[in-house]
């Protein structure tokens, strides 16, 4: 690592003294976006891209916007970012974990420039993390899911086991218990984020294995059509609305909404304010919405979820809040006690009652 | 653990469907590879097929336009391979890698009005009485249409291939073109009429992807498909009736892995993933039968 | 009527002409779609093909055609052999992912142990690793004569497998917060594949493609080796003739160019890319094979076409993040140069003659 830097950043600032630096003194600010998938996988990358275009519009004409789609982790990714900043780009949105190490690196090199990571734990001084607390979400979706399974099994779809999606197994798991003792929760991983046929067999699997719920998060619709063809199955919609489901199967979803922080993060690079920041928003700031919950959902049940979801937006509940014990029966979290922030963002193991194991 | 959640009869037609995509395109490739042409580009041809299918359908809102037009769709992508490599004599392992490269940028633009919507209903066929029978029935005879077509697309190649003198004249083509070109046999139009056959069914089966098995039109959607069903022709060592047999051995070790990790098992998903693979060389290895065409990648020209 | 007359001799002339053609046609296809798109075809045009050569920016894309160009050439150049001979390796994607796992695996398992030894043994490794994935199509071929074509092909997909099971398994980073995917090398300094040179591109995969080609040249030209394969490529026969066994002829194609490939692998898992993670291969296997024919199996032309790859891959990049143009059209770019490529080098080898008769 310091070698790299040492080397790179020295050079680097050589190389721009002799060759000089883009023109900084321009009017619009430059804002570039780096995606890891093409902006039209429905799911992540088209969410953030949306977001993009909305925040663009929010400064209307004050701001403009680059991006590059389906951007290879790895020197690909310095390349694109390091591109952007040539090209003037004063903020950068660097969006999946696998651009961590290339962020710092490029970071390193563009000291004025300040960059966004998603998803990662390194910062620097120009590099700000951010990321969204889904498992906020995933605990109103496993009350619904809990109060309105009859067969007492719930599917989940899992793409790879990072801990962002662990966190959610886990919060969704929790809350169905609670309303619900009987609960037993299949997980299916399938390794990849976006394989929509791999997507709809792991559905068609749960559905025939009993569950009449299903949760997912990967982006594809291919679980809500499997839930619609088998009938009385329940879904919700992940990264979009999916609203194209509703009323049903689809019955709530988790929205990533990245509209309001980017609003916020450019607006302070345009007065000066920027600073280097680790950002994990939740539903209280919006971006993590809760799609509309349909009239399937019983009008009780529905209000209660909402009471849920208000109660965590305003602070009042936290979604991992003891007594918690972790799979092997160990104690994790006292009485009353609530999780922080380092063991959130590093879950690697399933709570109590959840069976299986997490690939290794 | 709990392996009794597994049903074996819904495994059984869930491998059904799951198969079908891959047997559509593997059928598709094994006439063309019997024609003496390698054509690595099935995967291109099936996303375009997809992304024609879906575009074709939500417009018409009728599927069966839409398989059609996927079938077009394969079908004319086909036909720039076989322009290049019959006409203008280029490598065909170079081209046909192009070609995947060529179909995936082209449906991600072609596909760029249809993110978000849903594709048209496309209902099964519960046959009757065959679907009543127990345990067979709802295995085999409850499914939808194109599932029925690809069982019939196998046979029918099988009989073409076998029964017919255009198969006879088609297998000629592919195992010694030089000979069959003195016998008087027309190898390229031939070998064209096979691509675009190819084509089409490949499209078929990436239009089973969009319109059936997810519903829905997204990027990179087919993620490999293209290249498993390569697998299978080989595997099938170039005959239809096997070719069932390797279309269920992948899609089946796929929907079981599912099962499995439903039921709470721990498997080492990865091992198991890539077992159809080592078992298709294994395939390769054991059948001495199961040589490849005669010409099957190689160029031909007709010096005179 | 046209028809088509094989020419005594590849036409000397149509050998260089050809490309210059083909890139003509592409720009021209290529400006109508762009216009199509809504985007000015000559600034589209000189962006992709001109920019990472002769702009502003220029210093820092040509070092980067060398990291991008550098794996291409070199798998392309070990392919090159092969082919030439009729031996058809298409799995070189395989041979790169387990030379980068071999020589990851030793650099992982000598961590944090810092010596000059490092490096070498973790290159070795890596060429080891490549050799042995090659040699199983090629005793298969040879003992039991099974097509290399389809087991190299399929064990691409072996190694991809085996690869996801190492990012999430063995050689997952103990301190990557849960998240799969190795130790970075290039944070490890004896390890680390770095710049040789500071900012210049060159590392040592760059080294080895530049030796790779020059190594290729003079024993094609010169050797006795490079007769032989020739010669079995042309005629099998005479080549039997000739006192060339053809088995050992498979087995040393096959052993260069998995050794390559797997040289490749190792030198971008510890330098550019960095990591073991399940989409460390990114088709540089895949497309080295293009490039090699691209290059008409020619040493020196494989140099030229794997920078005219990068050169469109790096420019693609700059179009999508400056002129706004969607990745997927620069994939239809892609394939279109490679389409007009492969066209026109009919033009070499055959004589186009206007008369009777009609093509068989």
């Amino acid at each position: 690592m310091k070698r790299r830097t040492l080397l790179a950043s020295g050079a680097a600032a050589a190389t721009m003294a002799t060759l000089g630096m883009p023109a900084r003194a321009q009017d619009k600010t430059k804002v570039g976006f780096v995606y890891v998938g093409p902006t039209g996988d429905g799911g992540w990358t088209y969410e953030h891209d949306q977001a993009r275009q909305k925040m663009e519009a929010h400064f209307d004409g004050a701001v403009e916007t680059v991006f590059v789609e389906s951007v290879p982790e790895g020197p690909d990714a310095e390349r694109v970012m390091t591109q952007m900043v040539l090209a003037g780009a004063d903020l950068i949105f660097t969006t999946s974990f696998g651009y961590m190490d290339p962020t710092l690196n490029v970071a390193a090199k563009f000291p004025d420039v300040k960059f966004e990571h998603a998803t990662g734990f390194k910062r620097a001084d120009n590099v700000s993390t951010y990321s969204a607390r889904f498992y906020e979400g995933r605990a109103v979706q496993g009350h619904i899911a809990g109060s309105m399974t009859k067969t007492n099994k719930i599917g989940y779809i899992g793409s790879v086991p990072i801990p962002e999606v662990i966190r959610g197994i886990n919060s969704a798991y929790l809350h169905a218990k609670k309303v619900n003792p009987d609960v037993e929760f299949k997980v299916i991983w399938i390794f990849e984020w976006l394989n929509p046929a791999k997507e709809a067999d792991a559905a068609t699997t749960l559905i025939e294995q009993g569950c009449d719920v299903i949760l997912q998060h990967t982006d594809s619709t291919a679980p809500q059509a499997a839930a619609q063809e088998a009938g009385n199955v329940i879904t919700f919609g992940q990264a979009s609305d999916m609203a194209e489901y509703a009323p049903s199967p689809r019955v709530s979803s988790i929205i990533d909404n990245w509209t309001p922080y980017y609003i916020a993060r450019t607006q302070a690079v345009i007065d000066g304010t920027w600073t280097s920041v680790d950002t994990w928003d939740g539903i209280s700031t919006g971006m993590v919405e809760i799609g509309e919950i349909t009239e399937t959902v019983p009008a009780e049940i529905k209000a209660q979820a909402e009471a849920l979801r208000d109660s965590i937006a305003d602070g009042s509940y936290e979604p991992f809040t003891g007594p918690i014990n972790k799979q092997d029966g160990s104690a994790w979290l006292g009485d009353g006690e609530t999780a922080d922030d380092g063991t959130l963002a590093g879950m690697n193991f399933y709570v109590e009652g959840i069976t299986g194991d997490i690939p290794q | 653990m709990d392996l009794s959640s597994i049903n074996p009869i819904l495994l059984l037609a869930s491998l059904m469907v799951a198969a079908t995509p891959i047997l559509l395109a593997a059928i598709g490739e094994l006439v063309v590879e019997r024609s003496g042409v390698l054509n690595l580009g099935v995967e291109g041809m099936m996303i375009t097929g997809a992304v024609c299918g879906f575009a074709v359908a939500v417009t018409t809102n009728s599927p069966w336009l839409g398989f059609l037009g996927a079938a077009v769709g394969g079908a004319v992508l086909s036909l720039l391979f076989g322009f290049l490599t019959q006409y203008l004599l280029s490598n065909q392992v170079a081209t046909g890698l192009s070609l995947t490269l060529f179909g995936l940028g082209l449906s991600a633009l072609l596909g760029q009005g249809y993110i978000g919507i849903k594709a048209p209903a496309f209902p099964d066929w519960h046959i009757p009485l065959l679907g009543d029978i127990p345990v067979i029935g709802p295995i085999i005879f409850q499914h939808d249409p194109i599932v029925y077509l690809g069982l019939i697309l196998v046979g029918a190649v099988w009989w073409f291939l076998n029964k017919s003198r255009g198969g006879l004249i088609l297998r000629a083509v592919g195992e010694n073109h030089d000979a069959a070109h003195a016998l008087g046999y027309k190898v390229v139009r031939v070998r064209m009429m096979a691509i675009a056959f190819g084509g089409a069914c490949a499209g078929l089966g990436g239009a089973y992807l969009s319109l059936v098995r997810v519903p829905q039109w997204t990027e990179g959607m087919t993620a490999g498909a293209g290249w498993i069903a390569l697998a299978i022709v080989v595997f099938a060592s170039w005959k239809p009736a096997r070719l069932m047999l390797g279309a269920y051995l992948f899609g089946g070790v796929t929907v079981l892995q599912l099962n499995l990790q439903a039921a709470g098992l721990a498997i080492p998903v990865e091992y198991l993933s890539m077992s159809p693979y080592i078992a298709t060389i294994v395939v390769l290895v054991i059948m001495s039968a199961g040589r490849a065409p005669g010409s099957l990648g190689r160029i031909f020209h007709a010096s005179r | 009527m046209l028809t088509l007359e094989k020419r005594p001799n590849p036409s000397k002339g149509w050998t260089l002409a050809t490309p210059v053609l083909a890139v003509i046609f592409t720009m021209i296809v290529g400006g109508i779609l762009f216009a199509a798109l809504g985007k000015n075809p000559f600034e589209t045009i000189r962006t992709i093909f001109v920019d990472p050569l002769f702009s502003e920016f220029a210093y820092y894309y040509r070092p980067q055609l060398l990291v991008k160009g550098a794996p291409l050439v070199l798998i392309a150049i070990g392919l090159s052999f092969g082919f030439r001979a009729g031996v058809w390796n298409i799995g070189a994607e395989g041979q790169y992912i387990m030379g980068a796992l071999f020589g990851a695996g030793v650099g992982l398992a000598l961590y944090p142990m810092e010596s000059w030894i490092v490096f070498p043994l973790m290159v070795i490794a890596g060429a080891i690793g490549g050799i042995l994935w090659a040699m199983i199509p090629g005793i298969l071929k040879i003992k039991f004569g099974t097509n290399e074509i389809l087991v190299s092909l399929m064990l691409v997909y072996v190694a991809e497998q085996l690869l996801a099971s190492m990012a999430l398994g063995a050689m997952r980073n103990p301190e990557g917060m849960g998240f799969p995917g190795s130790r970075n090398l290039s944070q490890y300094p004896s390890a680390a594949n770095l710049e040789i040179f500071a900012n210049s591109g060159m590392h040592w995969g760059v080294v080895a493609a530049l030796i790779a080609v020059i190594f290729a040249y003079i024993t094609l030209a010169r050797h006795m080796f490079g007769f032989q394969v020739r010669l079995s490529g042309q005629s099998p026969r005479a080549a039997a003739f000739a006192g060339v066994n053809p088995k050992a002829l498979v087995l040393i194609c096959l052993g260069i160019s998995g050794g390559l490939a797997g040289l490749a692998g190792m030198f971008e898992v510890a330098g550019p890319a960095g990591q073991v993670s399940i989409d460390f291969n990114v088709g540089y296997g895949f497309t080295a094979i293009i490039v090699a024919f691209l290059g008409r199996l020619h040493p020196i032309g494989i140099l030229l076409a794997g920078g005219l790859m990068a050169l469109t891959y790096i420019g693609g990049e700059i179009a999508q993040s400056t002129l706004g143009l969607p990745g997927a059209a620069i994939q239809l770019l892609q394939g279109m140069l490679l389409f007009f490529l492969l066209a026109v080098d009919v033009l070499t080898n055959y004589r186009l003659k206007f008369g009777q008769g009609e093509l068989a």
